[in-house]
């Protein structure tokens, strides 16, 4: 049970830092922890294919390629622009509203159930494999689509018009 | 992973609300407070993963796989999300030789 506080108290204190840290590269370095504690959380629950996803795809793949964009993109001639002070305390009043909206209403819902993982086999590779392919089929498949077209989206985005490259040659 | 699954036997549904909705703001916090393109990026990444999170609870808590496959979902959507966003940034560093958002304030009007 304290392992979760312990764990959430992290994940809070990372997160805090990506959105604090000057330096971008920090701030993918503090959100690659932040996932890791949450593949954490994952583990507790005893969600393990989540868990596996959650790491190779997130700190696997998503952030190498927030890096490597960061890499790209040369950041070293200036750093970050500063935003005015009084725009910086009305952005983390808001969020401090919303978090206060959020945390209120849930208040109000009074004390739950304690989370209780009734079957254990909930999370498991096997377990999942069966939901997705009979009652999700469809949406997976349509998911290989759209991964497809962004892709495509991306490539076609990123890389420099014909035209404009031999005119510039 | 008996043992493992011991330790969240007391964790009221309630905290894991919480400790999302509190990831989700500071999201939205970064959101709202810098200016930097690829930041205010991985904030969006912070607010999906604290709404993945919080699928799982309650997919735990209701005994209930779709849950689960939902996050899946979400993280397959995530992955297409950040390539395309990723090359518009990229594309957009070609274009003004910055990546502050403030350069493109003229997308207000």
């Amino acid at each position: 049970m304290s392992t979760f506080y312990f764990i959430a108290f992290l994940s809070i204190f990372f997160s805090i830092l990506v959105i604090s840290a000057k330096n971008p590269v920090h701030s993918i370095l503090y959100l690659i922890l932040t996932f890791f504690t949450f593949t954490i959380h994952y583990i507790l629950m005893n969600a393990q294919f989540l868990a596996i996803v959650n790491f190779i795809v997130y700190m696997g793949a998503i952030l190498v390629l927030f890096l490597y964009t960061l890499m790209l993109i040369n950041l070293n001639k200036e750093s970050e622009p500063v935003k005015p002070f009084m725009v910086k305390i009305a952005a983390v009043f808001g969020g401090g509203v919303l978090a206060v909206a959020l945390v209120s209403s849930l208040k109000s819902l009074g004390v739950s159930d304690p989370v209780v993982l009734k079957n254990p086999e909930l999370g498991l590779v096997k377990n999942l494999g069966k939901v997705l392919f009979n009652e999700f089929l469809l949406p997976f498949e349509v998911s290989s689509v759209l991964l497809l077209s962004a892709m495509v989206g991306a490539v076609l985005l990123a890389t420099k018009d014909p035209q404009e490259t031999k005119a510039t040659i | 992973m008996e043992s493992l699954t011991q330790t969240i036997q007391a964790v009221p549904l309630n905290h894991y609300i919480l400790l999302s909705a509190i990831i989700f703001s500071i999201g939205v916090m970064g959101v709202l407070l810098r200016r930097n393109a690829i930041v205010i990026f991985m904030s969006v990444e912070l607010m999906l993963n604290s709404v993945n999170l919080l699928l799982t609870a309650f997919s735990v808590y209701r005994g209930d796989a779709s849950g689960q496959v939902f996050v899946f979902f979400i993280m397959a959507l995530a992955a297409a999300e950040v390539a395309v966003g990723l090359a518009i940034i990229v594309m957009i560093y070609r274009n003004t030789n910055s990546i502050d958002i403030n350069v493109l304030n003229r997308l207000k009007w």
